[in-house]
């Protein structure tokens, strides 16, 4: 193995990448991917790929797990066995059950529960490569899916990572961080509108200092994952019968008619002052 | 939802099947277009994405360095795995592995395996020591019918761009270093039939397998060979429609063949 030199963030001013410390990786989204599921989405996020699928609201079986008063929501985040760079083993691990746990519970907050009684949401996210924050990458595409499976929700969820690597304060870490001596990761989930924390998890040591610095950091970046998320949500909606460029075209007629029309009524008043002036002759 | 569809589905297959006709409008013979995208999954060694009609599935292959088994100690070997997701269709379940998706894979399995289009001893690194191990996994991301096809094609065009890591004098694997591709001496590929109302039809849609009461499997290779068979669900085929399946096969595989090679050249 070669030397490879510890980068440092404070003198470099940029990461290993080269993006900015309060850059996020690109992120694209597309919705209503799969036919099969009620709602779906597939995400790239970076090097991370990850695909969200809605069933339901449907009967929650077996039987005791439904609850007479709301949904219950569950997730399931599963890796392939190709997603990571050591094969991973097909059987759901530990780490996938404590994320499917977290994840259920930051989308539970969001969705109106309360008018599926007895039924359960499922959803499943299944990540077919990962580069580093995978799971905030799922909670993102999750909520899209959610909201394209046309289930009521108070808000989406937005998330990003943010901490610490190589001696400064950064958003969204990629692998080469989170191997940082100094790594500290703070997966972060928030309801862009009112913007409640509802995913937070951390490992790694910080200050409280920098916690209050990351806050702010973490709250922007979510705002930049929820405009993609909206984005791709109009696309799917608001555009899916009439191509961009028609609406366009439609936009930019409209002021011709209205020229036209006007043309018309100014030739008739013109015309009617004519006739008023000739009378008035 | 979704499953009631498909009940009411599932008589008018068979009806249409007995006047010669298929739900989506194909000929018995014909299969649903695909697209191949390569390489998607950069955490793999090989990656391959199938859309097959609306069947929606992922193929990855991992390289990996284990002990050679005692009795081929100079051979690699290749596992080939699926995962019938409950992401991909809602009547599916997680939990331990189900017959049916050890079935789908054992096939893929043996199509690719018995061909002997991987040259195991060219796997070996050091005799009786280290050996390469290459896993093949499936997932079906939307999964409408012959997962088996859609499984065979995405499986072999993820092991025809599959790249053999470089290793360090410990036989640990050097990450993003790669010593060569993996060679395949033939293209296997399956191709499955079902019967539906007595007749039979080539890649059956999610509902033309469900209201199948017989399925058929042969892989085939550009050489003339078959490299396994596989006769699945309750019904039965006589020795003709054997034949005639096996015939069929032959020329839906090569036609697959030419249209997945092309796909791949891009």
């Amino acid at each position: 193995m070669t030397e490879e030199k510890i980068p440092d963030y404070k003198k470099d001013k940029k990461r290993v990448d080269g993006r900015k410390m309060d850059e996020l990786r690109p992120i694209s989204i597309k919705v209503g991917v799969l036919p099969n599921a009620d709602g779906s989405a597939y995400l790239e996020w970076g090097q991370n790929k990850v695909y969200a699928a809605v069933h339901g609201p449907r009967e929650a079986l077996p039987k005791h797990t439904q609850n007479p008063y709301k949904a219950v929501v569950k997730v399931n985040y599963r890796m392939t066995t190709f997603s990571v760079p050591e094969r991973k083993q097909p059987r759901p691990n530990r780490r996938d059950m404590e994320i499917s746990k977290v994840l259920g519970e930051a989308l539970d907050k969001v969705i109106f529960t309360e008018q599926f009684p007895n039924t359960e949401i499922s959803v499943y996210v299944e990540v077919i490569d990962s580069n580093a924050g995978s799971r905030v990458a799922c909670l993102t595409a999750a909520s899209c899916a959610l909201a394209n499976a046309g289930i009521p929700m108070r808000d989406l969820v937005a998330a990003t990572g943010i901490g610490k690597a190589f001696g400064e304060l950064i958003v969204d870490l990629d692998k080469n961080e989170e191997d940082a001596p100094d790594a500290v990761d703070i997966p972060f989930g928030i309801m862009p509108n009112s913007g409640e924390i509802v995913l937070l998890q951390m490992d790694g040591l910080l200050t409280k200092e920098e916690w209050d610095k990351l806050v702010p950091m973490g709250m922007k970046a979510c705002a930049d994952v929820y405009a993609v998320q909206k984005k791709a949500l109009q696309e799917k909606f608001s555009l899916s019968e009439v191509s961009e460029k028609n609406v366009e075209a439609v936009i930019e007629a409209k002021p011709k008619q209205d020229k036209e029309a006007k043309a018309k009524t100014d030739a008739k008043t013109e015309k009617k002052d004519s006739k008023a002036k000739k009378v008035r002759k | 939802m979704r499953q009631t569809i498909l009940e009411n589905d599932l008589s008018k297959v068979v009806e249409l099947a007995k006047q010669g006709k298929r739900l989506d409008g194909r000929a018995f013979d014909e299969m649903r277009d695909f697209t191949i995208e390569l390489g998607k999954c950069e955490n793999a060694e090989g990656s391959a994405r199938i859309m097959l009609g609306q069947t929606e599935l992922i193929a990855g292959i991992k390289m990996g360095v284990d002990k050679p088994y005692p009795d081929s100690p100079d051979e690699g070997a290749i596992s080939v795995g699926a995962e019938l997701i409950p992401l991909a269709h809602s009547e599916y379940e997680s939990g331990p592995p189900s017959f049916d998706e050890i079935e789908v894979a054992r096939v893929v399995d043996r199509g690719i395996r018995e061909s002997k289009s991987i040259d195991f001893a060219k796997l070996c690194i050091k005799e009786g020591e280290a050996v390469w191990v290459a896993f093949m996994d499936f997932y079906p991301m939307n999964a409408d019918g012959n997962l088996f096809d859609a499984g065979a094609i995405a499986g072999l065009a993820a092991f025809m761009s599959a790249k053999v890591p470089k290793l360090n004098d410990k036989n640990k694997i050097i990450k993003h270093e790669y010593e060569g591709k993996l060679e395949l001496k033939r293209m296997p590929l399956l191709t499955s039939f079902v019967k539906v109302g007595g007749k039979i039809m080539v890649d059956a849609t999610y509902v033309e397998e469900k209201a199948a009461e017989a399925r058929f499997s042969v892989s085939t290779t550009e050489d003339g060979y078959m490299a396994a068979m596989q006769k699945g669900m309750g019904g039965s085929f006589s020795v003709d429609e054997i034949n005639y399946m096996i015939d069929k096969a032959f020329v839906i595989g090569a036609e697959t063949r030419k249209k997945l090679l092309k796909q791949m050249k891009q």
